[in-house]
C-alpha cells in the first residue's frame, strides 16, 4: 500500500462540516465578455429536428454516451460467464434505467421465446402445475419496487483501493419497480406438503442456474416477475420471468426461470456452496447468508465524474438494505471522524434503495468522503477495517464497508482506503 | 354477493384458475436436480478411466489436462488444507462440501456451451475422474448412484449457517457516533497504485 500526506485536517473536519451546514448560496460570479451559448444562435435553434419516428424505441442524447454499462475484461475468463456494471456514478434518482442495469450471466444471455416458455411448480405440492405466460398475465399481479445486489458487488475490494471508480466498486447493483404474481398466491393454491422447507429455483439457459430458497421466504414477498419500470424484463434481466426474492442476493432472482421444485432440504447447488459462502479468516465459510446488509456509496462526486469547481457542491449518493428501509445517511469529510445527516429524497421503501443528498460549499481543501446507511432494524453500515476484523479478507461476497473517495484540490477523485 | 365473488378472485381459497398438470414425461424431461442425500441421482455409474477419456475430449481444454484451469478458466483440482491461508485455492476437491453437486453442476451446466449433452453414465464417469484427480477416490473408483452420496468430501464440515446476527452484533447501534468518532483519518491506500481499472479506450461503444 503507498503512502501520501494525509489531508490538513485542521481545516477539513470541523471547518468543512460548519460550512456544510450553511444554506446560503454565494454571490454568483460576473462575467466580462458576453457568452456566445447565448449571442449565437445554435443549429438546433434554427433548422428541424428528427422527426416522431427517428427512434422508435429512444435512445440517450448522443452527448450522454459514455453513460453505459461497462466490464472489467481480466475479471473472468470470457464474456459468456462475466459481469458488467450499472454506471451509477452517472444516475441520479433511485430507479435504474433498464438498458443500464448491470448485467451478471453464466451461460450467456438465453435468447428466450416467451410462446415456448413455461414455469414448472412440482415436487412436494399436492397439485403440480405447468403455467405459459399467458396464464402467469391472468392471475392478480403488483408492482413492487426493489434493489437487486449481488453479493459479489465490491468483492474486488477486500484486500484494499483497487478499482478507481464506483461504477466498478459499487455497481452490481440496480433497482426498478417488478411487475408480476406474489409468489405465495400461487403457492396457496398448489396445496404444499406442510412438511416442505425450500424451493429450488432454476433457470433455462444454459447454466440452468439453481438455487435453494427457504420456503418462508418465498411465501413472504417472492414474486414471479415480468416486466420491470413498466416494460417486459430485457433479456439480460431473465426475460421473459424472473424470480424477485426481496433484499436478498442476486443470484437467487433465477432469470428465465423454468421451474420451481418444493423440497424438505436445500440442494446444495454449486452457486450455493462453490460460489455465494463466504470463507471466513479461520478457513471455515459461511452458507446461506442471503441478506444483503445495509450498505451506501457517494455516488457523485467519485473518480469518474468531472473534476468539482470549489464552492457549492452536491454530494449525492444511494442507500440500501436487505433487512428493511433506509432509516438515515450520514456524510463525512474527514474519512470518518466527523458525520453530518445526510438528505434523504425520493421515496423510503422497504428493501429499496434511497437517493441522498449533502449540499455543500467546498473550499477546495481535500476531503476524504464518506456515507454510512443505517437501517430500519438499527444496523449500521460498518467501516472497512470493522469488517476485515470479522470477517479477514477472503470472503469475497458481502463486502458493505463504508467506502472512501478522496477528493482532491483539482478536484478529481481516487478511491482510497483510511485508517 | 355472488356478484362480488365473481369480481374479486382469491386465489388462497380456490384451486389455481390458470395452468394444468405436467405430465410424467415432461417433469422427467426437465427434474435433473441432485441433492446431497441422492435424491434425483439418475440410476447408472461411471469410472475414473472412462471419465479420464471424457475429460479430455470435452473438458481439459478449458479446465487443464490435471483440473489446473487453462488460462482463466476455473481450476477442478488442488488446494486441499489451504482455505485458512492467505491465498486460499477453492476447487471441488479443497472447497465443495458434497459430491453430488459435481454431478447436478456438470448435468445442467458442463461442457460450457453445451448444456446437458452428457449421459447419466458419462457425468458420474467424470465427478469419478475430478474426484481422482483430487485424490479423493481411488484410480479404480466407479461412481455410482448409490455411492455418490456417501463420498466423503476433505471440506465437508467446513461450512456453518449465516451467524452474522450474533458474531455481528456489534453492528447493531441504537445513536450513530457522529463527531470525533475516531482519530483522524489517515491514507493507507489508493487504487491509482493499483492502477487495474479499465480505461475508457476498453469500454464498449454505444450504438
Ligand atoms: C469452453 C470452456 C469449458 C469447457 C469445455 C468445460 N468447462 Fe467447466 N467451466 C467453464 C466455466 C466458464 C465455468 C464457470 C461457469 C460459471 O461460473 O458460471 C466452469 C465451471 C465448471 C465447474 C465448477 C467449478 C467451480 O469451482 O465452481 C465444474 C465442476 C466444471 N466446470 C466441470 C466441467 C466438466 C466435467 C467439463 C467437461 C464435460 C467441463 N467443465 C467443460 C468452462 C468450461
Amino acid at each position: 500500500m503507498s503512502n501520501s500526506s494525509p489531508p490538513d485536517r485542521h481545516r477539513l473536519g470541523r471547518r468543512a462540516l460548519v460550512a456544510a451546514a450553511a444554506t446560503t448560496f454565494a454571490m454568483p460570479a460576473t462575467a466580462a465578455t458576453p457568452d456566445p451559448a447565448i449571442t449565437t444562435l445554435p443549429d438546433w435553434s434554427q433548422s428541424l429536428g428528427d422527426g416522431v419516428q427517428a427512434h422508435p424505441y429512444g435512445v440517450p442524447s448522443p452527448f450522454e454516451k459514455h453513460v453505459i454499462r461497462r466490464d472489467v475484461e481480466w475479471l473472468t475468463a470470457g464474456q459468456q460467464s462475466s459481469v458488467n456494471f450499472t454506471p451509477i456514478h452517472a444516475l441520479d434518482g433511485t430507479i435504474t434505467p433498464n438498458g443500464l442495469c448491470f448485467e451478471r450471466h453464466h451461460s450467456g444471455v438465453a435468447a428466450v421465446d416467451p410462446d415456448q416458455h413455461r414455469l414448472m411448480i412440482h415436487g412436494m405440492v399436492a397439485k403440480p402445475v405447468v403455467l405459459t405466460m399467458q396464464d402467469l398475465k391472468r392471475l392478480p399481479r403488483s408492482n413492487r419496487i426493489y434493489f437487486l445486489e449481488c453479493a459479489a458487488n465490491s468483492g474486488m475490494e477486500w484486500r484494499g483501493a483497487q478499482l478507481n471508480g464506483a461504477q466498478f466498486t459499487h455497481g452490481m447493483i440496480h433497482n426498478v419497480q417488478y411487475t408480476g404474481v406474489s409468489l405465495r398466491s400461487v403457492f396457496e393454491a398448489l396445496g404444499i406438503d406442510p412438511r416442505a422447507k425450500w424451493v429450488m429455483a432454476e433457470g433455462a439457459d444454459a447454466a440452468g442456474l439453481n438455487r435453494s430458497i427457504p420456503l418462508a421466504k418465498a411465501m413472504d414477498d417472492c414474486m414471479l416477475a415480468f416486466a420491470m419500470n413498466g416494460e417486459a424484463l430485457r433479456p439480460e434481466q431473465g426475460y421473459p420471468l424472473r424470480l424477485v426474492v426481496p433484499g436478498w442476493q442476486g443470484n437467487m432472482w433465477v432469470k428465465w426461470l423454468r421451474r420451481l421444485k418444493i423440497g424438505d432440504a436445500p440442494w446444495e447447488t454449486r452457486e450455493e456452496t462453490s460460489k455465494y459462502t463466504d470463507l471466513l479468516a479461520d478457513g471455515r465459510a459461511r452458507r446461506s447468508t442471503f441478506v444483503m446488509d445495509a450498505k451506501s456509496v457517494i455516488t457523485s462526486p467519485s473518480p469518474q465524474t468531472a473534476a468539482s469547481p470549489k464552492g457549492q457542491m452536491v454530494i449525492s449518493g444511494i442507500a440500501w438494505s436487505g433487512r428493511g428501509s433506509v432509516t438515515r445517511v450520514d456524510v463525512s469529510l474527514d474519512g470518518g471522524r466527523n458525520w453530518q445527516a445526510a438528505r434523504i429524497d425520493g421515496p423510503v421503501q422497504s428493501l429499496a434503495l434511497v437517493r441522498f443528498y449533502a449540499d455543500i460549499d467546498w473550499n477546495g481543501q481535500e476531503m476524504l468522503l464518506q456515507s454510512r446507511a443505517q437501517d430500519s432494524t438499527g444496523y449500521l453500515q460498518p467501516s472497512k477495517n470493522d469488517l476485515r476484523k470479522i470477517r479477514g479478507v477472503n470472503s469475497i461476497y458481502h463486502n458493505n464497508g463504508i467506502q472512501t473517495w478522496l477528493l482532491r484540490g483539482d478536484g478529481i477523485c481516487e478511491n482510497v482506503e483510511v485508517s | 354477493m355472488t356478484m362480488l365473488a365473481a369480481m374479486c378472485v382469491n386465489l388462497s381459497a380456490a384451486e389455481l384458475p390458470v395452468g394444468r398438470p405436467p405430465l410424467p414425461a415432461e417433469i422427467a424431461a426437465w427434474d435433473i436436480d441432485a441433492r446431497p442425500d441422492g435424491q434425483g441421482l439418475p440410476r447408472g455409474q461411471g469410472s475414473v478411466k472412462q471419465g479420464e477419456t471424457l475429460y479430455l475430449e470435452r473438458c481439459a481444454a478449458c479446465h487443464g489436462e490435471f483440473g489446473e484451469g487453462a488460462g482463466r478458466w476455473p481450476e477442478l483440482a488442488g488446494g486441499v488444507g489451504t482455505l485458512a491461508h492467505e491465498r486460499p485455492f477453492k476447487t471441488v476437491g479443497s472447497y465443495w462440501p458434497h459430491a453430488t453437486t459435481a454431478f447436478d453442476y456438470i448435468r445442467r451446466a458442463m461442457p460450457f456451451g453445451q448444456a446437458q449433452s452428457l449421459q447419466s453414465d458419462e457425468i458420474y464417469a467424470l465427478v469419478a475422474f475430478i474426484l481422482n484427480l483430487n485424490d479423493i477416490v481411488k484410480d479404480d473408483f466407479v461412481a455410482s448412484q448409490a455411492n455418490l452420496p456417501t463420498i466423503k468430501m476433505p471440506n465437508a464440515a467446513g461450512f456453518y449457517d449465516d451467524d452474522r446476527e450474533t458474531a455481528e452484533r456489534g453492528f447493531w447501534v441504537a445513536t450513530p457516533c457522529m463527531t470525533d468518532c475516531k482519530p483522524p483519518a489517515r491514507i493507507t491506500g489508493h487504487a491509482s497504485a493499483v492502477d487495474v481499472t479499465p480505461d475508457s479506450k476498453t469500454a464498449p461503444k454505444m450504438e
